[in-house]
This record gives C-alpha cells, sequence and structure tokens, in this order.
C-alpha cells in the first residue's frame, strides 16, 4: 500500500501552512518579550516559559495535574455523550415524551452552563462530583440537540423500504434510525468533546482549588507567576487541539460509507 | 403455467383527501394476474398505476374492494411480495452485499444460507465483485441493480416494480430490462411492473394493462402474443406498441377540453395544438419523457 507521492507532498504542504500562523506567532511574542516592546512580567520570553513548564514537569506534578483534568473531562464526557443519546433517541421516538419534554428542554438549553455553577456548587459541593456534573451537562446538550435532529430527520424512503421489509419496531431503530442519524450524532459528540474540555477547565476556576490544569493557572495568577500562566494556557490549547484530531478521526472512520467531499 | 388467479384485485378504489376535496386515484379496477405471469401497467400520470402497484404490494391498504394474493387478502406488506422502486433506495451505510441481505433479514433462512442467496443474487444481477462497495460508489444502474437484487433475494412469489429504470440512461435502461426478462424466464417469479414507457411495457409484458386517468381505470388489456426473450426490432412488436400508444391517444384526449381549460395561454402558442401524447408528457417532470421511442 503506497501512497501516491502527488498526495503525499499535498498533505505535507497542508501542514506546513497549518503551522505557518502558530509560528509567527510565537516570534512575535518573543521578539516583543525579549525586545522590551512588552512588559516581561506580563508576557514573559518563551525562554521563561519553557523552564516554567520544565520545572512543573520535574520538580511539581504537572503529568499529574493533566490527568486529573482529563479524568474529568472523560468521565463527565461518557456520562453526558451517553445519557444525551438516550435522552435524545427517546424524544425522538416517543410522540409523548416528545410532546412532554421537548419544551421544557429547548428552553432549559437556553441557559447559559455557568449559570449552573452556583446551583451545582450547593448541590453536590465543590468536589469532583461538582465538577463531574458541570462537565456532564455541557456535553450532554449538544448531543442531545443533534441527536434528535438526526433521528427525526430519518428518510422517509428508507422507513418505507423497511415496512415493505416487515421490519420489527427495534429493527427499524437499530437499521434505519440509528444509522441515518449517525453523521448528526457524530456532530453532537464531537462538539460535545470540545464543550466538555471547555467546561473542565471551566469547573476548575469556577469551583474552586483542586489538582487540575485549571488550578495551574489560578496559581499562577495568584503568585503573578505569567509564565506558569502561560504553561497553563498552552497544555489547555494542545489538549484542545489532540482531542479534536481525536475525535474527527473516529467521525471519518465511523462515516466511511459517506461519499467524501473534499 | 398455472391459469388460476395468482394475484386478484377485485373492484378496487382507492380515494385521496385532496385540499378538504376528495381525489378518486382508483375506481372500480379489476385485474388477475396469474402466476409466473409479467404484467405491465402502462398509462400517463394521474393514471393510478403507482397506486395499484403499492396497494397490491401491501404498502397502502386504505381501499374498497378486494385484493388477494394466493387466495389470501392483502392487508399489508409481506416477503412473498418483493418490492423495487424507482429510486435504488439503498441504504448507504450498508455495503452492497449488506443491502441485498435486508431482503431476508425476517425471512427463515439459517445465516450460510443466508449468505448463499445473498452471494448467488448478486451474481444473477452481474454485481459480483462489488459485494463490499457502498452505495456511493455506485453507477446509477449498478445501484439499481442491487436494487432489483434486493426484491428479488427472497425469492418472493410476486415482485412488483414502480418505474424501476425511470431515472436511467437509454443504453442502461435496455440492458437491464433485457436482464430482467432473463431473470423472470429463469426464475419464474411473478412480475408486476408499472413504467410509462410504452416500448418498456410491450417489450416486457405478456400483457400490457394501459390505464387512463381521471378517474384511475383500467382502459383495456393488451396481450403481447410474442414468446420471451423477445427481438427489439420484431415487427410485431411494433405494430403492438403502436396500438397501445393509439388506445393512451385516445385516452388522453378526452381529458385535453379540461386541461386546455386549466392552461389558456397554452392555446395563443404558435405551435397550437400540442398532440395528445406530448400533452401527457408536459403532466410528468420535464426530464424524464413519457415515452422513449429510441430504445436500441
Amino acid at each position: 500500500m503506497s501512497v501516491p507521492a502527488s498526495f503525499r507532498t499535498r498533505r505535507l504542504v497542508r501542514i506546513r501552512r497549518g503551522l505557518t500562523l502558530p509560528v509567527v506567532l510565537l516570534v512575535l511574542w518573543e521578539v516583543s518579550s525579549r525586545g522590551g516592546l512588552v512588559d516581561a512580567r506580563f508576557l514573559p520570553s518563551l525562554e521563561e516559559v519553557y523552564f516554567t513548564a520544565k520545572r512543573e514537569l520535574i520538580d511539581n506534578n504537572l503529568i499529574g495535574e493533566l490527568g486529573f483534568s482529563l479524568f474529568r473531562n472523560v468521565v463527565g464526557f461518557f456520562i453526558g455523550s451517553g445519557l444525551g443519546i438516550l435522552f435524545a433517541t427517546l424524544l425522538a421516538l416517543s410522540r409523548t415524551a416528545d410532546a412532554l419534554i421537548t419544551p421544557t428542554f429547548n428552553g432549559l438549553k437556553q441557559i447559559s452552563l455557568l449559570a449552573w455553577i452556583p446551583l451545582i456548587s450547593i448541590w453536590f459541593g465543590f468536589g469532583e462530583q461538582a465538577k463531574i456534573v458541570f462537565v456532564a451537562i455541557a456535553a450532554f446538550i449538544p448531543v442531545v440537540l443533534n441527536t434528535y435532529e438526526g433521528m427525526r430527520n430519518a428518510p422517509r424512503d428508507l422507513i418505507e423500504v423497511g415496512h415493505a421489509l416487515q421490519f420489527t419496531r427495534v429493527q427499524r431503530i437499530a437499521r434505519i434510525l440509528v444509522p441515518s442519524a449517525l453523521p448528526s450524532i457524530a456532530t453532537g459528540v464531537h462538539l460535545g468533546l470540545i464543550y466538555s474540555w471547555l467546561a473542565t477547565v471551566g469547573a476548575e476556576y469556577f469551583l474552586a482549588v483542586g489538582p487540575g490544569v485549571g488550578g495551574l493557572i489560578i496559581a499562577g495568577r495568584e503568585r503573578f507567576d505569567m509564565a506558569l500562566v502561560m504553561v497553563g494556557v498552552l497544555i489547555l490549547g494542545v489538549v484542545g487541539f489532540i482531542l479534536n484530531r481525536l475525535a474527527a478521526t473516529v467521525e471519518s472512520y465511523l462515516l466511511r460509507w459517506r461519499a467524501t467531499t473534499h | 403455467m398455472a391459469s388460476r388467479a395468482h394475484l386478484r384485485i377485485s373492484n378496487v378504489s382507492r380515494r385521496f383527501r385532496v385540499n378538504g376535496g376528495d381525489l378518486t386515484a382508483l375506481d372500480q379496477v379489476s385485474l388477475d394476474v396469474r402466476a409466473g405471469e409479467f404484467v405491465t401497467i402502462v398509462g400517463a400520470s394521474g393514471c393510478g398505476k403507482s397506486t395499484l402497484l403499492r396497494l397490491g404490494a401491501g404498502l397502502d391498504v386504505e381501499h374498497d374492494g378486494t385484493i388477494e394474493h394466493d387466495g389470501k387478502p392483502v392487508t399489508g406488506p409481506n416477503l412473498d411480495r418483493g418490492i423495487v422502486f424507482q429510486e435504488p433506495r439503498l441504504f448507504p451505510w450498508l455495503t452492497v452485499e449488506r443491502n441485498v441481505a435486508l431482503g431476508l433479514e425476517n425471512a427463515v433462512f439459517s445465516k450460510a444460507e443466508k449468505r448463499d442467496l445473498v452471494a448467488k443474487q448478486i451474481a444473477l444481477v452481474g454485481l459480483a465483485g462489488f459485494e463490499k462497495a457502498y452505495p456511493h460508489q455506485l453507477s446509477g444502474g449498478m445501484a439499481q441493480r442491487a436494487g432489483i437484487a434486493r426484491g428479488l433475494v427472497n425469492r418472493p412469489d410476486v415482485l412488483f416494480l414502480d418505474e424501476p429504470f425511470g431515472a436511467l440512461d437509454a443504453i442502461t435502461k435496455a440492458r437491464l430490462q433485457g436482464e430482467l426478462q432473463d431473470i423472470w424466464a429463469r426464475e419464474q417469479i411473478t412480475m408486476v411492473l408499472v413504467t410509462h414507457d410504452v416500448d418498456e411495457a410491450v417489450y416486457l409484458g405478456d400483457r400490457v394493462v394501459v390505464m387512463s386517468p381521471r378517474p384511475g381505470r383500467i382502459r383495456q388489456i393488451v396481450p403481447v402474443d410474442l414468446p420471451h426473450p423477445r427481438a427489439r426490432t420484431s415487427s410485431r412488436l411494433a405494430s403492438i406498441r403502436n396500438h397501445v400508444l393509439d388506445i393512451l391517444n385516445s385516452t388522453t384526449s378526452d381529458d385535453l377540453p379540461k386541461m386546455a381549460a386549466k392552461q389558456p395561454t397554452s392555446q395563443k402558442r404558435p405551435v397550437a395544438k400540442p398532440g395528445p401524447v406530448q400533452a401527457a408528457l408536459h403532466n410528468k417532470s420535464a426530464e424524464r419523457p413519457l415515452f422513449s421511442t429510441t430504445e436500441i
């Protein structure tokens, strides 16, 4: 299996172009920090950030902090998106449930995620539980919206084919409704993954101290250690980027039956 | 071939409510189809031919009169009655193989038997080598072959085909018509095919049921007393085709004054009076010609 050369060069060119802007930004950062264009206390040099990162990695438990964050993220994400798919399936399949619940859900989803924090902190305290609940809510909402849309828009033509082939209710759901909703479900889960990572940081930031990358940033701010803040921000960005790529890869594998449009 | 009626449609009427009014799509239609027979139904749009097919297949059960298959009333879809639609209606997330296997989903065969039947059916419609292809990778003709394979795989008693070649180009269409005829001759499955293509109806049918619109009725049933497989160039076939066209023209001409009243502008055109055939043609969406007379 050899990849055509033209395809490989195209890919390389794409990667190079994608990297251009970050490199330019890093250079600008370094130049302005070292050249005294900005106060180095507000924008530390790359070198300082690098040494801070190294210190955190070796002397302090950076990997451990990241592990805590990822753990909350993953647990909350799976709870939220799993419940979201089940909940949306119920709404899409049951007329009664749809009529009873959907209007209320549509109202509740308008509430900003951050507005839940006071309630969650009072109901669940400030510990792990509260953080995971917050992350789960963040993943839940986009998953529900997209899954519901996808299931409701199952093609009539194919449902009729199922009718002609005497599909049972279960077969209709498993063979037609769920697969035809898969692209929407994937979009929802992908969004859920992004939201849940944002919410993980939000939870760590707003729900007081505890281990995690959010805690790192708070500590940096309190100690006026901007290099530490930068380390935290960069880690958040990189992890978010990796999660996004991961989701895209899984998505394109699950949806390989679709005609590629690019 | 037994002469008993295999599919018996007696005094069937079907009304639809459209904008508060009643529209009679089928009015007192009776038709008997013998076991192993190939019946084609042809007519201008609005003559209820597709409605009749859906009723026969059991996809629509809101009708007056009786429909019986093998002596039992048709009350819904059944695996003994297969159906092929104009669009292939394949499941885009399944490979060709698994799409065809859907036809056996609820059939009582062992797993191995099913696998065997699917492979045989795929070979029969000429898709061997494309078992693992997804629908988006197929041409229109290949996709329709897969659709036909799904309808046939369970070896139904009757196969209903609703304009199965209507969306295909002329060359592919001619080839698939020939192949369908071969499959029918070999498998001895009763087939009922609805079409707006007179050539197709006459080429394939043992009998051609000519229907007239508003309300949908059977105008005449024309036997095609030529053995299968047939040569498209046969002069007998051509004269039967002309006969069917004449009947169609006379059915649609009854309708002309009404249409003219509805579309007064059409009379002002210098080309003036469209022939009845063209008038019927205008009813159908523009990209699909009513009659193709340029078959190969």
